[in-house]
């Protein structure tokens, strides 16, 4: 009795359930190879100095000494990834929620129209590059246009080539990118909201929509509203292809290096695998972690 | 009491309320609008309008010019353009075909049987969410050349079918399906493949479509980058960043291309809206 027969009736059980297995397997091998071992080796990775010729060689904890202590880089990316976290994360995925929950007391045909313009930025297949006619260096970008044209300037400003500018225009951009899947889902989560919930709150003395939405909508929106932050999160956190379609690689005095465009220069460019490897793992563990936090304190809504 | 059932949402709403949150809409909604609106209008600009000072939303004298420009200027280079698309419609097309069937093959036992590991599995996949695949970017380039894959259209392919969006909003749709439909067909002899085939996947047609758009909008726009180096095999998105980066002689046809870019998938979104949503909202995401 024991541990034997616990196993062998689990192995029974995973017998008995042969076809759910043949089913999953495609799936997952697939996942096995693409995500779970290449997190899994660049975790080891990180710990080598590896330049693709040599095999890894093992040199502890040297890659993240180096990192957090003589990267000067590294430290501005880490500034401004967390900029973009703490900035676009949360206002975008409020916005996520504040836009869908007025869209939805639209009527439906209102409420599909405003449903694509708010999506459609998201899903227009990559064309942020619009912004770089938006924010053009000469007097024919629409930015410097109209400032010109007001006398707010004299002459064009290099939007994309001045330190201070490129942070707010990429969070500006960032922001007007970010109304995705979790909107989507806000969107869908709102329509499920039990009607007769509303009728019952409105007998119990809700009064406004504010203690509506606090009291009834939120709480049942909460598996919604838990995917939302995941996404949005995740997000804000692996800013890069914006970064560098707009700022270019490297940015300005690298104004608009984030992590992920520093693991692209060293995994791409420098051929430090090692070293960029242990970038990514810092990078795999804060959007872990910070996603695993956000979801405990999402737990607490309308209690 | 009457007047409260029957007014559904309406109570407990004040108008001034109601105005100032329409008017956020408005306000925000231009903002999301009217870069699209640009890029439409100046793909029909001709060159001296897109060079104008002040520079104009909208277009005065609407010509075609800046597609044949794009015609030409594509005809000239050595790889045709059909080439490009034909890359991209391959990449897509494939992407999507292979991911809706494993991801659905692989929801169906995790939302409808009991199996040691089950719950490992699913949250293993759930955590995937929580990181961008930038993380994973240099172990899978040399999962990707051990395996041969390099300057293949495979390459970015085959990982896409195990995106794990997908697997999660299919797994919580097909719990929605009710086990005694699929009890009545086990009991008349059906096996776990035959039920999943023909009972399983017509109940998640909807489904699909969520699928279908998520994972178009990322192999859509996908450019094959890091992966793919022979000009042959690039897809759409890439050849048009090398057109828009082309500066001013090229203005125009990069407009044209931007354009050519972003209304496919959102007319693909408008087509499948609807369905969409209702998709995600019977989805019913838990914890």
């Amino acid at each position: 009795m024991g541990m034997k027969s616990w196993w062998s009736w689990k192995l029974q059980e995973m017998k008995a359930s042969k076809h759910s297995y043949v089913l999953l397997a495609p799936y997952m091998l697939l996942f096995l190879m693409f995500t779970v071992i290449p997190v899994v080796i660049s975790i080891i990775l990180s710990f080598t100095y590896f330049n693709m010729l040599e095999f890894p060689r093992f040199i502890g904890w040297q890659n993240y000494t180096r990192l957090f202590l003589e990267d000067d880089v590294f430290l501005i990316a880490i500034k401004n990834t967390l900029l973009f976290a703490i900035i676009t994360g949360p206002i975008s995925y409020i916005a996520c929620f504040v836009f869908a929950w007025i869209i939805n007391e639209l009527t439906p045909k209102w409420r599909a129209f405003m449903t694509l313009i708010f999506y459609a930025p998201s899903i227009s297949g990559n064309v942020y590059f619009i912004w770089l006619m938006i924010f053009s260096g000469d007097r024919y970008g629409i930015a410097n246009g109209l400032l010109i044209k007001w006398g707010f300037l004299l002459e064009p400003i290099q939007w994309l080539k001045t330190e201070a500018y490129i942070m707010p225009i990429l969070i500006l951009v960032q922001l007007w990118l970010s109304l995705g899947t979790g909107f989507l889902a806000f969107i869908a989560g709102l329509q499920t909201v039990d009607r007769t919930l509303y009728e019952a709150g409105a007998v119990d003395g809700i009064k406004n929509r504010w203690q509506e939405l606090w009291y009834i909508t939120l709480p049942s929106m909460r598996p919604q509203l838990m995917f939302g932050a995941v996404i949005q999160l995740t997000t804000s956190f692996a800013v890069a292809d914006v970064s560098i379609a707009l700022a270019g690689f490297p940015s300005v005095n690298y104004a608009a290096e984030t992590v992920v465009t520093h693991l692209i220069d060293f995994g791409t460019t420098r051929f430090e695998m090692g070293y960029a490897s242990a970038i990514a793992t810092v990078l795999f563990m804060i959007m872990v972690g910070t996603n695993l936090l956000v979801q405990k304190l999402l737990r607490r809504v309308g209690e | 009491m009457a007047a409260i059932a029957t007014g559904k949402k309406r109570v407990n709403r004040s108008l001034s309320g109601s105005l100032s949150l329409f008017a956020l809409l408005l306000v925000f909604g231009a903002f999301m609008v009217l870069p699209l609106i640009y890029a439409i209008n100046n793909a029909f600009k001709p060159l001296d309008e897109i060079f104008t000072f002040p520079p104009t939303l909208f277009v005065k004298n609407p010509t075609f010019s800046n597609f044949s420009d794009l015609l030409n200027l594509l005809s000239d280079s050595w790889v045709p353009f059909s080439r490009y698309i034909f890359n991209t419609v391959f990449i897509t097309g494939i992407g999507i075909v292979g991911h809706v069937l494993l991801a659905s093959a692989a929801a169906y036992p995790l939302a409808k049987h009991k199996f040691p590991g089950k719950v490992f599995m699913f949250q293993v996949v759930v955590l995937s969410l929580m990181f961008t695949p930038a993380v994973t970017a240099i172990p899978n380039y040399m999962i990707m050349s051990w395996l041969g894959w390099i300057d293949t259209y495979w390459a970015v392919i085959i990982p896409a079918f195990a995106y794990s969006l997908g697997l999660y909003l299919m797994k919580q749709f097909m719990e929605q399906i009710p086990d005694a439909l699929l009890e009545a067909a086990k009991i008349d002899g059906a096996s776990e493949y035959r039920i999943f085939w023909s009972i399983v996947m017509p109940n998640v047609k909807p489904a699909w479509l969520t699928l279908i758009i998520l994972l178009f909008q990322m192999l859509w726009g996908s450019d094959g980058n890091g992966y793919i180096y022979s000009e042959q095999l690039k897809t759409l998105h890439y050849a048009a960043g090398q057109i828009i980066q082309g500066g001013i002689s090229r203005a125009g046809a990069g407009a044209a291309v931007a354009l050519i870019l972003m209304s496919v998938p959102i007319t693909l979104f408008i087509f499948s809206q609807s369905r969409i949503i209702e998709t995600m909202a019977s989805s019913g995401m838990k914890d």
